[in-house]
Protein backbone atom coordinates (compact mmCIF):
# COMPACT_ATOMS: atom_id res chain seq x y z
CA UNK A 1 0.00 0.00 0.00
CA UNK A 2 2.96 2.43 1.10
CA UNK A 3 4.59 1.56 -2.36
CA UNK A 4 1.69 2.31 -4.36
CA UNK A 5 1.06 6.03 -2.58
CA UNK A 6 5.21 6.52 -3.30
CA UNK A 7 4.55 6.04 -6.90
CA UNK A 8 1.13 7.67 -7.14
CA UNK A 9 2.89 10.73 -5.76
CA UNK A 10 5.82 10.25 -8.20
CA UNK A 11 3.49 9.63 -11.28
CA UNK A 12 2.12 13.12 -10.24
CA UNK A 13 5.16 14.93 -10.27
CA UNK A 14 6.42 13.49 -13.70
CA UNK A 15 2.75 14.50 -15.24
CA UNK A 16 3.37 17.99 -13.46
CA UNK A 17 6.96 18.18 -15.30
CA UNK A 18 5.74 17.17 -18.82
CA UNK A 19 2.60 19.64 -18.36
CA UNK A 20 3.89 22.85 -19.12
CA UNK A 21 4.86 20.82 -22.25
CA UNK A 22 1.61 19.59 -22.91
CA UNK A 23 0.06 23.00 -22.73
CA UNK A 24 2.21 24.56 -24.91
CA UNK A 25 2.35 22.15 -27.72
CA UNK A 26 -1.15 22.50 -27.72
CA UNK A 27 -1.17 26.17 -27.41
CA UNK A 28 1.10 26.38 -30.91
CA UNK A 29 -1.44 23.92 -32.94
CA UNK A 30 -4.32 25.54 -32.05
CA UNK A 31 -3.23 28.73 -32.11
CA UNK A 32 -0.48 29.60 -34.38
CA UNK A 33 -0.04 26.34 -36.46
CA UNK A 34 -3.33 25.42 -36.88
CA UNK A 35 -3.27 22.07 -38.54
CA UNK A 36 -3.78 18.48 -37.51
CA UNK A 37 -0.63 16.40 -35.99
CA UNK A 38 0.22 13.32 -37.95
CA UNK A 39 0.30 9.94 -35.86
CA UNK A 40 -1.43 11.45 -33.00
CA UNK A 41 -2.37 8.69 -31.35
CA UNK A 42 1.02 6.85 -31.33
CA UNK A 43 2.34 10.26 -30.18
CA UNK A 44 0.53 10.07 -27.07
CA UNK A 45 0.74 6.44 -26.70
CA UNK A 46 4.33 7.14 -26.62
CA UNK A 47 4.42 10.28 -24.54
CA UNK A 48 1.83 8.03 -21.77
CA UNK A 49 5.18 5.36 -21.94
CA UNK A 50 7.90 8.23 -21.22
CA UNK A 51 5.72 9.34 -17.98
CA UNK A 52 4.40 5.93 -16.82
CA UNK A 53 8.39 4.61 -17.60
CA UNK A 54 10.07 7.65 -15.68
CA UNK A 55 8.21 7.68 -12.76
CA UNK A 56 8.74 3.53 -12.58
CA UNK A 57 12.27 4.27 -12.98
CA UNK A 58 12.65 6.93 -10.32
CA UNK A 59 10.34 4.79 -7.76
CA UNK A 60 12.40 1.70 -8.44
CA UNK A 61 15.86 4.53 -7.58
CA UNK A 62 13.66 5.54 -4.39
CA UNK A 63 13.73 2.11 -3.06
CA UNK A 64 17.22 0.56 -4.09
CA UNK A 65 19.70 2.48 -5.59
CA UNK A 66 19.32 5.93 -3.60
CA UNK A 67 19.09 4.89 0.31
CA UNK A 68 21.81 2.18 -0.54
CA UNK A 69 24.26 4.61 -2.20
CA UNK A 70 23.30 7.37 0.20
CA UNK A 71 24.53 4.83 3.18
CA UNK A 72 27.47 4.12 1.29
CA UNK A 73 28.66 7.34 0.63
CA UNK A 74 28.39 8.20 4.46
CA UNK A 75 30.11 5.17 5.46
CA UNK A 76 33.18 5.62 2.84
CA UNK A 77 33.56 9.28 4.23
CA UNK A 78 33.39 8.59 7.80
CA UNK A 79 36.66 9.11 9.56
CA UNK A 80 36.28 6.10 11.61
CA UNK A 81 36.21 4.09 8.28
CA UNK A 82 39.14 6.71 6.84
CA UNK A 83 41.65 7.03 9.90
CA UNK A 84 40.47 4.25 12.28
CA UNK A 85 38.91 4.47 15.77
CA UNK A 86 41.40 6.08 18.16
CA UNK A 87 42.93 8.36 15.54
CA UNK A 88 41.12 12.33 16.07
CA UNK A 89 42.21 14.47 13.22
CA UNK A 90 42.08 18.36 12.46
CA UNK A 91 43.87 18.19 9.22
CA UNK A 92 42.19 15.94 6.77
CA UNK A 93 45.05 14.07 5.04
CA UNK A 94 44.28 13.81 1.59
CA UNK A 95 46.39 10.36 0.87
CA UNK A 96 43.86 8.72 3.25
CA UNK A 97 40.48 8.91 0.86
CA UNK A 98 42.04 6.66 -1.70
CA UNK A 99 38.51 4.69 -1.60
CA UNK A 100 36.24 7.68 -1.56
CA UNK A 101 38.03 8.60 -4.87
CA UNK A 102 38.03 5.12 -6.16
CA UNK A 103 34.17 4.92 -5.32
CA UNK A 104 33.06 8.44 -6.62
CA UNK A 105 34.71 6.95 -9.81
CA UNK A 106 33.06 4.24 -10.61
CA UNK A 107 29.57 5.29 -8.94
CA UNK A 108 30.04 7.95 -11.44
CA UNK A 109 30.69 5.90 -14.38
CA UNK A 110 27.79 3.50 -13.43
CA UNK A 111 24.67 6.09 -12.77
CA UNK A 112 25.94 7.97 -16.26
CA UNK A 113 25.95 4.55 -18.18
CA UNK A 114 22.28 4.28 -16.73
CA UNK A 115 21.51 7.86 -17.13
CA UNK A 116 17.91 8.35 -19.45
CA UNK A 117 19.19 11.75 -20.83
CA UNK A 118 22.23 10.36 -22.43
CA UNK A 119 20.92 7.30 -23.85
CA UNK A 120 18.55 9.51 -25.82
CA UNK A 121 21.31 11.82 -27.18
CA UNK A 122 23.62 9.02 -27.88
CA UNK A 123 20.40 7.17 -29.86
CA UNK A 124 19.71 10.64 -31.78
CA UNK A 125 23.75 11.39 -31.74
CA UNK A 126 23.95 7.40 -33.50
CA UNK A 127 20.78 8.32 -35.91
CA UNK A 128 22.28 11.71 -37.39
CA UNK A 129 25.24 10.78 -38.02
CA UNK A 130 24.28 7.56 -40.15
CA UNK A 131 25.99 5.20 -37.61
CA UNK A 132 29.48 6.80 -37.33
CA UNK A 133 29.07 7.99 -33.75
CA UNK A 134 28.16 4.71 -32.10
CA UNK A 135 25.89 4.99 -29.16
CA UNK A 136 28.25 2.73 -27.11
CA UNK A 137 31.13 4.51 -27.94
CA UNK A 138 29.70 7.82 -26.87
CA UNK A 139 27.71 6.57 -23.67
CA UNK A 140 30.98 5.21 -22.63
CA UNK A 141 33.19 7.97 -23.18
CA UNK A 142 31.23 10.35 -21.49
CA UNK A 143 30.80 8.05 -18.33
CA UNK A 144 34.81 7.80 -18.07
CA UNK A 145 34.39 11.80 -18.27
CA UNK A 146 31.94 12.05 -15.72
CA UNK A 147 34.06 9.57 -13.63
CA UNK A 148 36.39 11.24 -13.96
CA UNK A 149 34.67 14.53 -12.99
CA UNK A 150 33.46 13.11 -9.89
CA UNK A 151 36.69 11.77 -8.63
CA UNK A 152 38.39 14.84 -9.04
CA UNK A 153 35.86 16.86 -7.41
CA UNK A 154 35.86 14.88 -4.16
CA UNK A 155 39.82 14.92 -4.26
CA UNK A 156 38.59 19.19 -4.26
CA UNK A 157 36.64 18.59 -0.90
CA UNK A 158 39.13 17.06 0.85
CA UNK A 159 41.95 19.47 -0.43
CA UNK A 160 39.72 22.19 0.03
CA UNK A 161 41.62 24.31 -2.81
CA UNK A 162 39.18 26.54 -4.88
CA UNK A 163 36.56 25.50 -6.99
CA UNK A 164 37.56 28.13 -10.13
CA UNK A 165 40.88 26.73 -10.32
CA UNK A 166 39.41 23.74 -11.50
CA UNK A 167 36.91 25.60 -13.77
CA UNK A 168 39.36 27.75 -15.03
CA UNK A 169 41.73 25.06 -15.88
CA UNK A 170 39.09 22.93 -17.63
CA UNK A 171 37.97 25.61 -19.47
CA UNK A 172 41.11 26.34 -20.89
CA UNK A 173 41.49 22.80 -22.30
CA UNK A 174 38.51 22.65 -23.69
CA UNK A 175 38.91 26.17 -25.53
CA UNK A 176 42.63 24.45 -26.64
CA UNK A 177 40.70 21.25 -27.79
CA UNK A 178 38.35 22.81 -29.98
CA UNK A 179 40.70 24.05 -32.57
CA UNK A 180 41.85 21.00 -32.69
CA UNK A 181 39.44 18.59 -32.28
CA UNK A 182 36.70 17.41 -35.58
CA UNK A 183 34.48 20.16 -36.50
CA UNK A 184 31.30 17.94 -36.44
CA UNK A 185 31.92 16.31 -33.32
CA UNK A 186 32.29 19.76 -31.23
CA UNK A 187 28.80 20.97 -30.92
CA UNK A 188 28.01 16.97 -29.41
CA UNK A 189 30.88 17.55 -27.02
CA UNK A 190 29.69 20.60 -25.55
CA UNK A 191 25.90 18.73 -25.07
CA UNK A 192 27.89 16.16 -23.43
CA UNK A 193 28.54 18.00 -20.79
CA UNK A 194 25.04 18.76 -19.70
CA UNK A 195 23.47 15.74 -20.34
CA UNK A 196 25.20 13.93 -17.98
CA UNK A 197 24.27 15.46 -14.56
CA UNK A 198 20.12 14.11 -14.57
CA UNK A 199 17.87 11.97 -12.70
CA UNK A 200 20.68 9.02 -11.43
CA UNK A 201 23.88 10.77 -10.99
CA UNK A 202 22.63 14.10 -9.43
CA UNK A 203 20.83 12.90 -5.96
CA UNK A 204 24.50 10.59 -5.57
CA UNK A 205 26.80 12.88 -6.24
CA UNK A 206 24.93 15.71 -4.37
CA UNK A 207 24.99 13.11 -1.46
CA UNK A 208 28.77 12.24 -1.52
CA UNK A 209 29.69 16.03 -1.92
CA UNK A 210 27.65 16.83 1.37
CA UNK A 211 28.55 14.19 3.15
CA UNK A 212 32.48 14.31 2.54
CA UNK A 213 31.90 18.23 3.04
CA UNK A 214 30.39 17.77 6.31
CA UNK A 215 32.57 14.94 7.44
CA UNK A 216 36.52 15.95 6.23
CA UNK A 217 37.99 18.12 9.04
CA UNK A 218 38.08 22.01 8.22
CA UNK A 219 35.54 22.31 5.37
CA UNK A 220 32.05 24.24 5.43
CA UNK A 221 29.12 21.70 3.95
CA UNK A 222 27.69 25.29 2.61
CA UNK A 223 30.41 26.51 0.70
CA UNK A 224 32.35 23.22 0.16
CA UNK A 225 29.36 20.89 -1.19
CA UNK A 226 28.69 22.75 -4.08
CA UNK A 227 30.78 22.61 -6.93
CA UNK A 228 31.07 18.89 -7.38
CA UNK A 229 28.21 19.09 -10.44
CA UNK A 230 29.82 21.82 -12.36
CA UNK A 231 32.90 19.85 -12.35
CA UNK A 232 30.80 16.35 -13.35
CA UNK A 233 29.62 19.00 -16.07
CA UNK A 234 33.17 20.10 -17.33
CA UNK A 235 34.73 16.74 -17.81
CA UNK A 236 33.03 14.66 -20.44
CA UNK A 237 33.62 17.80 -22.96
CA UNK A 238 36.95 17.05 -22.67
CA UNK A 239 37.22 13.58 -23.13
CA UNK A 240 34.41 13.69 -26.04
CA UNK A 241 36.66 15.93 -27.80
CA UNK A 242 39.87 13.89 -27.14
CA UNK A 243 38.36 10.32 -27.93
CA UNK A 244 37.47 12.29 -31.54
CA UNK A 245 41.00 13.53 -31.57
CA UNK A 246 42.59 10.10 -30.94
CA UNK A 247 40.07 8.11 -33.53
CA UNK A 248 40.73 11.42 -36.00
CA UNK A 249 45.09 11.00 -35.08
CA UNK A 250 44.01 7.37 -35.43
CA UNK A 251 42.46 6.78 -38.99
CA UNK A 252 45.62 9.41 -40.44
CA UNK A 253 48.43 7.16 -39.44
CA UNK A 254 46.86 3.99 -40.66
CA UNK A 255 46.59 5.85 -44.07
CA UNK B 1 7.06 -10.62 -32.27
CA UNK B 2 6.13 -7.61 -30.14
CA UNK B 3 7.25 -10.48 -27.10
CA UNK B 4 10.94 -10.90 -28.83
CA UNK B 5 10.78 -7.12 -29.03
CA UNK B 6 10.65 -6.16 -25.29
CA UNK B 7 12.55 -8.89 -23.99
CA UNK B 8 15.26 -6.96 -26.43
CA UNK B 9 14.39 -3.99 -24.39
CA UNK B 10 14.18 -5.52 -21.43
CA UNK B 11 17.97 -6.82 -21.90
CA UNK B 12 19.03 -3.70 -23.08
CA UNK B 13 17.68 -1.96 -19.68
CA UNK B 14 19.51 -4.60 -17.78
CA UNK B 15 22.57 -4.36 -19.32
CA UNK B 16 22.45 -0.31 -18.28
CA UNK B 17 22.22 -0.96 -15.43
CA UNK B 18 24.39 -3.75 -14.51
CA UNK B 19 27.51 -1.44 -13.67
CA UNK B 20 25.65 0.09 -10.81
CA UNK B 21 24.94 -3.18 -9.37
CA UNK B 22 27.95 -4.74 -9.77
CA UNK B 23 30.03 -0.87 -8.31
CA UNK B 24 27.25 -1.54 -5.19
CA UNK B 25 27.94 -5.25 -4.75
CA UNK B 26 31.98 -4.49 -4.99
CA UNK B 27 31.57 -1.74 -2.63
CA UNK B 28 29.09 -3.21 0.05
CA UNK B 29 30.49 -6.31 0.11
CA UNK B 30 34.26 -6.01 -0.45
CA UNK B 31 35.03 -2.68 0.45
CA UNK B 32 32.37 -2.36 3.88
CA UNK B 33 32.33 -5.80 3.89
CA UNK B 34 28.81 -5.80 4.95
CA UNK B 35 25.73 -7.77 3.78
CA UNK B 36 23.32 -6.32 1.33
CA UNK B 37 20.19 -4.69 3.55
CA UNK B 38 17.03 -5.24 2.62
CA UNK B 39 17.78 -7.85 -0.08
CA UNK B 40 14.43 -8.20 -1.24
CA UNK B 41 13.06 -4.52 -1.38
CA UNK B 42 16.08 -3.84 -3.26
CA UNK B 43 15.40 -6.42 -5.76
CA UNK B 44 11.82 -5.17 -6.18
CA UNK B 45 13.36 -1.75 -6.61
CA UNK B 46 15.77 -3.15 -9.21
CA UNK B 47 12.68 -4.35 -11.49
CA UNK B 48 10.95 -1.50 -11.48
CA UNK B 49 13.73 0.62 -12.73
CA UNK B 50 14.34 -1.87 -15.61
CA UNK B 51 10.89 -1.85 -16.09
CA UNK B 52 10.62 1.99 -15.98
CA UNK B 53 13.62 2.55 -18.39
CA UNK B 54 12.63 -0.03 -20.94
CA UNK B 55 9.01 1.64 -21.28
CA UNK B 56 10.93 5.53 -21.33
CA UNK B 57 13.64 4.23 -24.51
CA UNK B 58 10.15 2.55 -25.58
CA UNK B 59 8.19 5.73 -25.46
CA UNK B 60 10.77 8.18 -26.46
CA UNK B 61 11.06 6.65 -29.84
CA UNK B 62 7.51 6.59 -30.38
CA UNK B 63 6.62 9.85 -29.14
CA UNK B 64 8.76 12.63 -27.52
CA UNK B 65 11.76 12.80 -30.47
CA UNK B 66 8.92 12.58 -33.33
CA UNK B 67 6.87 15.17 -30.96
CA UNK B 68 10.28 17.30 -30.90
CA UNK B 69 11.06 16.86 -34.62
CA UNK B 70 6.96 17.54 -36.05
CA UNK B 71 7.31 20.84 -34.06
CA UNK B 72 10.28 22.10 -35.44
CA UNK B 73 9.10 21.34 -38.88
CA UNK B 74 6.05 22.72 -38.72
CA UNK B 75 7.07 25.75 -37.02
CA UNK B 76 9.93 26.05 -39.51
CA UNK B 77 7.82 25.40 -42.21
CA UNK B 78 5.39 28.74 -41.12
CA UNK B 79 8.22 30.78 -41.44
CA UNK B 80 7.18 33.12 -38.52
CA UNK B 81 10.95 33.72 -36.49
CA UNK B 82 8.78 35.35 -33.81
CA UNK B 83 6.60 32.24 -32.77
CA UNK B 84 9.60 29.82 -33.33
CA UNK B 85 11.95 32.25 -31.38
CA UNK B 86 8.79 32.50 -28.55
CA UNK B 87 8.41 29.07 -28.82
CA UNK B 88 12.06 28.26 -27.76
CA UNK B 89 11.90 30.76 -24.77
CA UNK B 90 8.46 29.79 -23.76
CA UNK B 91 9.82 25.83 -23.93
CA UNK B 92 13.12 26.60 -22.18
CA UNK B 93 11.35 29.12 -19.31
CA UNK B 94 8.30 26.87 -18.58
CA UNK B 95 10.38 23.22 -18.18
CA UNK B 96 12.77 24.79 -15.82
CA UNK B 97 10.63 26.95 -13.69
CA UNK B 98 9.18 24.33 -11.63
CA UNK B 99 12.11 22.13 -11.79
CA UNK B 100 12.14 20.35 -8.86
CA UNK B 101 16.07 19.88 -8.39
CA UNK B 102 16.31 23.88 -9.23
CA UNK B 103 13.79 24.13 -5.93
CA UNK B 104 15.97 22.26 -3.85
CA UNK B 105 19.06 23.83 -5.03
CA UNK B 106 17.55 27.43 -4.86
CA UNK B 107 16.13 27.05 -1.14
CA UNK B 108 19.30 25.55 -0.22
CA UNK B 109 21.44 29.00 -1.49
CA UNK B 110 18.86 31.30 0.22
CA UNK B 111 19.83 29.29 3.51
CA UNK B 112 23.24 29.70 2.83
CA UNK B 113 23.39 33.87 2.20
CA UNK B 114 21.15 33.94 5.31
CA UNK B 115 23.38 32.41 7.60
CA UNK B 116 26.36 34.18 5.91
CA UNK B 117 24.09 37.72 6.95
CA UNK B 118 23.95 38.33 3.06
CA UNK B 119 20.38 39.14 3.16
CA UNK B 120 18.21 39.59 5.81
CA UNK B 121 17.61 36.43 7.59
CA UNK B 122 13.97 36.56 7.90
CA UNK B 123 11.59 33.61 6.19
CA UNK B 124 9.94 36.38 4.10
CA UNK B 125 13.67 37.23 2.63
CA UNK B 126 14.98 33.95 2.02
CA UNK B 127 11.97 33.19 0.37
CA UNK B 128 12.38 36.13 -1.76
CA UNK B 129 15.75 35.18 -2.55
CA UNK B 130 14.85 31.41 -3.21
CA UNK B 131 11.89 32.71 -5.73
CA UNK B 132 14.32 35.29 -7.67
CA UNK B 133 17.18 32.91 -8.26
CA UNK B 134 14.44 30.87 -9.37
CA UNK B 135 13.26 33.30 -12.36
CA UNK B 136 16.51 34.06 -12.80
CA UNK B 137 17.73 30.21 -13.79
CA UNK B 138 14.62 29.80 -15.28
CA UNK B 139 14.87 33.32 -17.69
CA UNK B 140 18.23 31.99 -18.64
CA UNK B 141 17.64 28.83 -19.73
CA UNK B 142 14.63 30.11 -21.79
CA UNK B 143 17.19 32.52 -23.20
CA UNK B 144 19.44 30.18 -24.16
CA UNK B 145 17.51 27.86 -25.86
CA UNK B 146 16.69 31.46 -27.48
CA UNK B 147 19.83 31.50 -28.62
CA UNK B 148 20.68 28.33 -29.82
CA UNK B 149 17.79 28.35 -32.00
CA UNK B 150 19.37 31.32 -33.50
CA UNK B 151 21.96 30.19 -33.73
CA UNK B 152 20.69 27.11 -35.97
CA UNK B 153 19.03 29.75 -38.11
CA UNK B 154 21.12 31.94 -39.08
CA UNK B 155 24.65 28.74 -39.31
CA UNK B 156 26.56 30.81 -36.58
CA UNK B 157 29.34 28.41 -35.56
CA UNK B 158 29.22 27.60 -32.06
CA UNK B 159 32.47 27.20 -30.21
CA UNK B 160 32.88 31.45 -30.73
CA UNK B 161 29.60 31.64 -28.84
CA UNK B 162 30.58 29.31 -26.22
CA UNK B 163 34.17 29.91 -25.76
CA UNK B 164 32.74 33.62 -25.50
CA UNK B 165 30.69 32.73 -22.49
CA UNK B 166 33.46 31.08 -20.96
CA UNK B 167 35.18 33.95 -20.98
CA UNK B 168 32.43 36.03 -19.37
CA UNK B 169 32.15 33.18 -16.77
CA UNK B 170 35.63 33.56 -15.52
CA UNK B 171 35.43 37.10 -15.51
CA UNK B 172 32.23 37.77 -14.22
CA UNK B 173 33.95 34.85 -10.98
CA UNK B 174 36.47 37.29 -10.31
CA UNK B 175 33.92 39.99 -9.47
CA UNK B 176 31.11 38.02 -7.73
CA UNK B 177 30.32 37.39 -4.29
CA UNK B 178 32.15 34.02 -3.13
CA UNK B 179 29.20 33.05 -1.53
CA UNK B 180 27.38 32.39 -5.07
CA UNK B 181 30.21 30.85 -7.27
CA UNK B 182 29.70 27.56 -6.17
CA UNK B 183 25.64 27.48 -6.67
CA UNK B 184 25.71 29.83 -10.13
CA UNK B 185 28.28 26.61 -11.26
CA UNK B 186 26.37 24.35 -10.57
CA UNK B 187 22.81 25.93 -11.49
CA UNK B 188 23.57 25.08 -14.85
CA UNK B 189 24.14 21.49 -14.15
CA UNK B 190 20.45 20.75 -12.60
CA UNK B 191 18.57 22.60 -14.64
CA UNK B 192 18.44 19.62 -17.99
CA UNK B 193 15.55 17.42 -16.81
CA UNK B 194 15.38 14.08 -18.25
CA UNK B 195 12.06 14.83 -20.45
CA UNK B 196 13.90 18.53 -21.43
CA UNK B 197 16.67 16.95 -23.00
CA UNK B 198 14.67 14.82 -25.41
CA UNK B 199 12.78 17.39 -26.59
CA UNK B 200 15.20 19.85 -26.99
CA UNK B 201 17.29 17.78 -28.57
CA UNK B 202 14.94 16.47 -31.49
CA UNK B 203 13.80 19.94 -31.71
CA UNK B 204 17.63 20.98 -32.57
CA UNK B 205 17.83 18.10 -34.58
CA UNK B 206 14.65 18.92 -36.55
CA UNK B 207 15.35 22.37 -37.39
CA UNK B 208 18.76 21.69 -38.56
CA UNK B 209 17.16 18.96 -41.30
CA UNK B 210 14.74 21.22 -42.15
CA UNK B 211 16.16 24.27 -43.13
CA UNK B 212 18.49 24.43 -46.14
CA UNK B 213 21.92 24.29 -46.05
CA UNK B 214 22.35 23.44 -41.96
CA UNK B 215 23.44 20.21 -40.79
CA UNK B 216 21.95 17.82 -38.45
CA UNK B 217 24.99 17.04 -36.75
CA UNK B 218 26.88 20.35 -36.86
CA UNK B 219 24.18 22.09 -36.36
CA UNK B 220 20.95 20.49 -34.65
CA UNK B 221 23.54 19.83 -31.14
CA UNK B 222 24.42 22.48 -28.81
CA UNK B 223 21.19 23.64 -27.62
CA UNK B 224 22.12 21.78 -24.74
CA UNK B 225 25.45 23.34 -23.80
CA UNK B 226 23.58 26.67 -23.96
CA UNK B 227 21.50 25.39 -21.42
CA UNK B 228 23.99 24.62 -19.15
CA UNK B 229 26.06 27.98 -19.93
CA UNK B 230 23.80 30.91 -19.42
CA UNK B 231 22.66 29.75 -15.81
CA UNK B 232 25.87 30.39 -14.48
CA UNK B 233 26.39 33.82 -15.97
CA UNK B 234 22.98 34.84 -14.87
CA UNK B 235 23.21 33.48 -11.48
CA UNK B 236 26.26 35.10 -10.60
CA UNK B 237 24.76 38.56 -11.87
CA UNK B 238 21.91 37.94 -9.71
CA UNK B 239 24.32 37.61 -7.21
CA UNK B 240 26.30 41.03 -8.05
CA UNK B 241 22.89 42.96 -7.98
CA UNK B 242 21.24 41.36 -4.83
CA UNK B 243 24.60 41.70 -2.65
CA UNK B 244 25.35 45.55 -2.47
Amino acid sequence: MEFIADFSKLLLATCRDVLPIIILITVYQFLVLRQPIPHLRRLIVGGVYVIIGLALFLAGLDKALFPLGKIMAAQLSDPVFIYGADIMVSQADWKAYGWVYLFAAMIGFATTIAEPSLIAVAFKANEVSAGTISQWGLRITVAIGAAIGISLGTFRIVTGTPLYLYILVGYTIVIVQTFFAPKNIIPLAYDSGGVTTSTVTVPLVAALGLGLAASVPGRNPALDGFGLIAIVCLCPIITVMGYAQFMHWHSQRKK
Amino acid sequence: MIISLILKKIRQAVTDLLPIILVIAFFQIVVLKQPLPHLGEVLFGALLVVAGLALFVQGLEMGLFPIGEAMAQALARKGSLFWLLFFAFALGFSTTVAEPALIAVAAEAAEIAGAGGLIDSSREALQQYAFGLRMVVAFSVGLAILIGVMRIIRGWPIHYLIIGGYVIVMLMTTIAPSEIIGIAYDAGGVTTSTITVPLVTALGVGLASTIRGRSPLLDGFGLIAFASLLPMIFVMGYGLLIFR
